[in-house]
């Protein structure tokens, strides 16, 4: 391609008019709810420390910060809102743009469209009855959404139950399913990751809307952990015909424990060799002044938009990607 | 040779995997929101032809294959090998059956044809697209007959078969396409 060609848009106008639509539509779902939009910073002094969500960084020069002040462009809009919620807002929403480094292909732009949601005095369970409403009535599905627990989903593709499987067992489940094969040293996440997106996932939300709920306890992120079984998370995502759509959490509201993941992540970050940015204490801090009991969850708009319209890829609903950029 | 990591990953790579060269043709990233990236690619195996599939861990990085496509003019076969020389530098090359495979059946002498190279010796031969070839062998013309859409089997000098129309005849010269086998139309010379 040249410039002569890539000043054009890659997707079409009337695919652009339709995604307006849908923005509308969620807008208008909102309102209608008494759930309150909301607008928080791109960037952040403090970053996510996930070791899988790498941010993309940048440098604000002026008054008071002669040597130049480090700021990361947020990967969600997460942290500012609970603090929202911690000052007592009430339910919001938000509608923006987030960024994530390294993240480009069919399903991915380094600058996507999340909106994201939290409902205090909600659980994960009628957070997802609300995801469904939603989503349902944007893609015209008529039928009631699947749920279906981690565990069962590896029962039922895979064959393997992913709370008590051995890593040599995963490894080989790995092989026989022609999903691909590492060094023995891997971790367990890693192998249920390879599985999971390779093997489990196309068969997800095939018929309609699916929510994959009860993550391991390992890969609970920012969710409570259940109460009667450790073994678990709050956690869920939801898929449409393959697709990831969404990741919600009954959010986890204890500081202490928060800080410990953070203190982890941040552990596992440096022992990989990879950036070790600062953990956000303004959130540590809002969750020791109380984070009311709540759910949240976020979900990639630009898919939505694009599973919607029966389109292929991000680039069919996205102006400019990153190669038009 | 160098490594090269996932980032760098672009249809046409030529990789090191399993002891054989590969090319890339295919590469997608596939990442759950939260957990590891990974990319899944479709390789083509440049001895066998093969496409399989492969992941990675985005990251990771693999060795790079030392290959190369050169234009190389096709001499002549002793039986054994193909023997090629450069048009330019005059260097020959030979490259035994396994390089060769099918496309021995579409190999003309002096024609120009691109040797893929791995470590310096021949791994597989892309003969020209199209090629003209000398019928040896077929049923007897049907004269005249240009409208019937009839076809009929040619044995041509190089070993190749060709559906031809009926009215092409034994030492007519036929323009061939390589990529798909198929008849085009009669040659002048």
């Amino acid at each position: 391609m040249s410039e002569a060609t890539e000043w054009r848009p890659g997707a079409s106008l009337s695919r652009l008019k339709e995604r307006a639509r849908i923005l509308q539509w969620i807008r208008a779902f909102f309102a209608a709810r008494e759930v309150l939009e909301v607008e928080t910073p791109t960037l952040s002094a403090a970053a996510l420390t996930d070791p899988a969500i790498d941010s993309l960084s940048t440098d604000y020069l002026g008054p008071g910060h002669a040597d130049g002040l480090p700021l990361y462009l947020h990967t969600s809009p997460e942290f500012p809102m609970k603090r929202l919620l911690a000052a007592g807002s009430g339910a919001i929403y938000q509608i923006c743009k987030v960024f994530r480094q390294g993240e480009s292909g069919r399903r991915h732009n380094p600058e996507f469209t999340l909106l994201e949601w939290y409902r205090p005095g909600f659980d994960h369970h009628r957070l997802m009855d609300e995801v469904e409403a939603l989503v349902g009535d944007i893609l015209g599905l008529a039928g009631r959404a699947e749920r279906l627990s981690y565990r069962d989903a590896f029962l039922r593709y895979a064959d393997v139950d992913p709370l008590a499987v051995s890593i040599g067992e995963l490894r080989e489940t790995a092989k026989r399913l022609g999903c691909g094969d590492f060094d023995a040293g891997e971790e367990r996440d890693t192998w249920l990751n390879l599985i999971l997106s390779h093997h489990i996932e196309p068969h997800l939300g095939r018929e309609g809307l699916c929510f994959l709920t009860d993550y391991p306890a390992s890969q609970a992120a920012l969710a409570r952990l259940n109460s009667t079984d450790h073994r678990v998370a709050e956690r869920f995502e939801l898929y449409y015909k393959g697709v990831e759509l969404a990741n919600g959490f009954h959010e986890l509201g204890d500081a202490v424990e928060l800080r410990r993941r953070f203190e982890s992540e941040l552990a596992e970050r440096a022992q990989r060799g990879m950036a070790t940015p600062p953990m956000d204490g303004r959130l540590l801090a809002a969750l020791e002044a109380g984070l009311p009991d709540c759910a949240g969850v976020a979900l990639g708009v630009d898919r939505l938009v694009m599973l919607a319209l029966g389109a292929e890829s991000l680039q069919d609903v996205i102006a400019f990607t990153l190669e038009r950029s | 040779m160098a490594n090269y990591s996932t980032n760098e990953f672009k249809r046409g790579l030529k990789l090191m995997l399993d002891g054989a060269p590969h090319s890339i043709v295919e590469n997608e990233l596939v990442k759950p929101g939260k957990g590891q990236a990974f990319n899944r690619v479709k390789v083509r195996n440049l001895k066998t032809g093969r496409v399989v599939e492969r992941t990675f861990k985005s990251g990771e990085s693999v060795e790079g294959a030392d290959v190369m496509d050169t234009d190389m003019q096709y001499l002549y076969n002793d039986g054994e090998a193909w023997h090629f020389m450069h048009p330019e530098t005059f260097e020959q090359l030979t490259a035994d059956a396994a390089a060769i495979g099918d496309e021995s059946k579409w190999l003309k002498e002096q024609d120009i044809c691109v040797l893929t190279l791995w470590n310096g010796v021949p791994i597989s031969v892309t003969p020209p697209n199209h090629v003209v070839l000398t019928v040896v062998e077929t049923d007897p013309g049907v004269r005249g007959d240009t409208a019937t859409g009839g076809t009929k089997p040619a044995h041509c000098d190089t070993g190749a078969v060709v559906q031809v129309p009926l009215f092409i005849d034994v030492g007519d010269l036929l323009k061939v396409d390589t990529r798909t086998g198929e008849y085009i139309s009669r040659a002048k010379d």
